[in-house]
């Protein structure tokens, strides 16, 4: 029940960021979102992506605001709304319809599979003496997914750093 | 100090994030160091000691967050990390297969001393996390295109 309406407010908070006009309210809203996510994570009892799920929405709302916002955004109102809203449409049916035949394969909400998981919730904390199991997974099972996914964000960082460099655009002044 | 107080915020934020910016850092320490017998670890970790350097930084302004940890260290930091967690990593072909938990019966579960390798990974991967963070956020603000004054 607390889930239900934690995704209604969900999806009201969505429908406010998109059609607020002001951009600060809709950053906002979006921060709703998260927020909401996070108290879901937190009743579907993993909180550990809680955790991650709130720290990582504070940090991408403070960038958005500090950062983004203060700059001159050009915001795009009028125009081709007919053609946005059929597409969006279309693209909303085809999703539905898609989901409808894929999600039927699943496993119900609440019964997983457990092949696999069954091993590592039986004998993780045997094997990597770690009694947080989630970090015996991604760190010790899994590591090699973590592996990517840090190189991931080095990426990401790199390019961060190398678009907004200094050194570049100061021989471009010269 | 009459221009010192000139830049960031007012009086108020920043008597309350000298009181509070030291618990930030510490929480993101043991959140990063209990990784492996508390929910937590070290991707969250990471994110909230960045956290507490941004909130340096939003209070008091550039220069004092930035004389506390340079530009170049939060790229000097990341590196590391990401060397550090590969290290670990390639460590591991030393007793035969990549990302093996070598001197893992070193220590009882339960305690702070434990785990093997995944104290370690956690460490190396806050270092990257927070730093790389911290640096996408100073290279954001300080970031100006090209027709804005100086």
């Amino acid at each position: 029940m607390e889930l239900q309406l934690l995704l209604l407010f969900m999806v009201l908070a969505a429908i406010v960021a998109v059609e607020i006009d002001d951009l600060l309210s809709s950053v906002i809203a979006v921060g709703a979102v998260g927020l909401g996510l996070s108290l879901a994570f937190l009743i579907l009892k993993a909180p550990d992506l809680a955790i991650t799920q709130l720290v990582v929405e504070i940090l991408c709302l403070i960038i958005l605001i500090r950062a983004t916002i203060k700059k001159d955004l050009p915001l795009i109102r009028n125009g081709r709304w007919l053609f946005n809203t059929i597409s969006t449409l279309l693209f909303i049916v085809f999703f539905l319809i898609f989901a409808y035949f894929a999600l039927k394969e699943l496993p119900r909400f609440g019964v997983p599979l457990m092949r696999v998981a069954q091993e590592y919730i039986q004998n993780g904390m045997q094997k990597t003496g770690a009694t947080n199991l989630v970090a015996s997974i991604i760190l010790d099972f899994r590591g090699y997914d973590t592996l990517g996914e840090a190189t991931v964000l080095f990426t990401a960082v790199m390019g961060v750093l190398a678009v907004m460099r200094k050194i570049g655009r100061l021989k471009n002044e010269r | 100090m009459k221009d010192n107080q000139q830049k960031g915020m007012s009086l108020i934020v920043k008597t309350i994030t000298r009181l509070t910016v030291g618990l930030i850092l510490l929480y993101g320490i043991y959140i990063v160091l209990h990784g492996h017998l508390t929910p937590g670890g070290g991707f969250a970790g990471g994110v909230i000691i960045a956290l507490s350097f941004i909130h340096l930084m939003l209070a008091y302004g550039k220069e004092t967050a930035l004389k506390k940890l340079f530009q170049t260290l939060t790229s000097v930091l990341e590196s590391m990390g990401a060397v550090m967690f590969l290290t670990i990593a390639v460590l591991g072909f030393l007793g035969g297969y990549f990302f093996l938990n070598f001197f893992l019966n070193k220590g009882r579960s339960f305690e702070l001393f434990s785990a093997g390798i995944i104290p370690l990974c956690n460490i190396a991967i806050s270092l990257k996390v927070g730093a790389g963070l911290f640096a996408i956020f100073v290279a954001l603000v300080l970031f100006r295109s090209l027709g804005e004054k100086k």
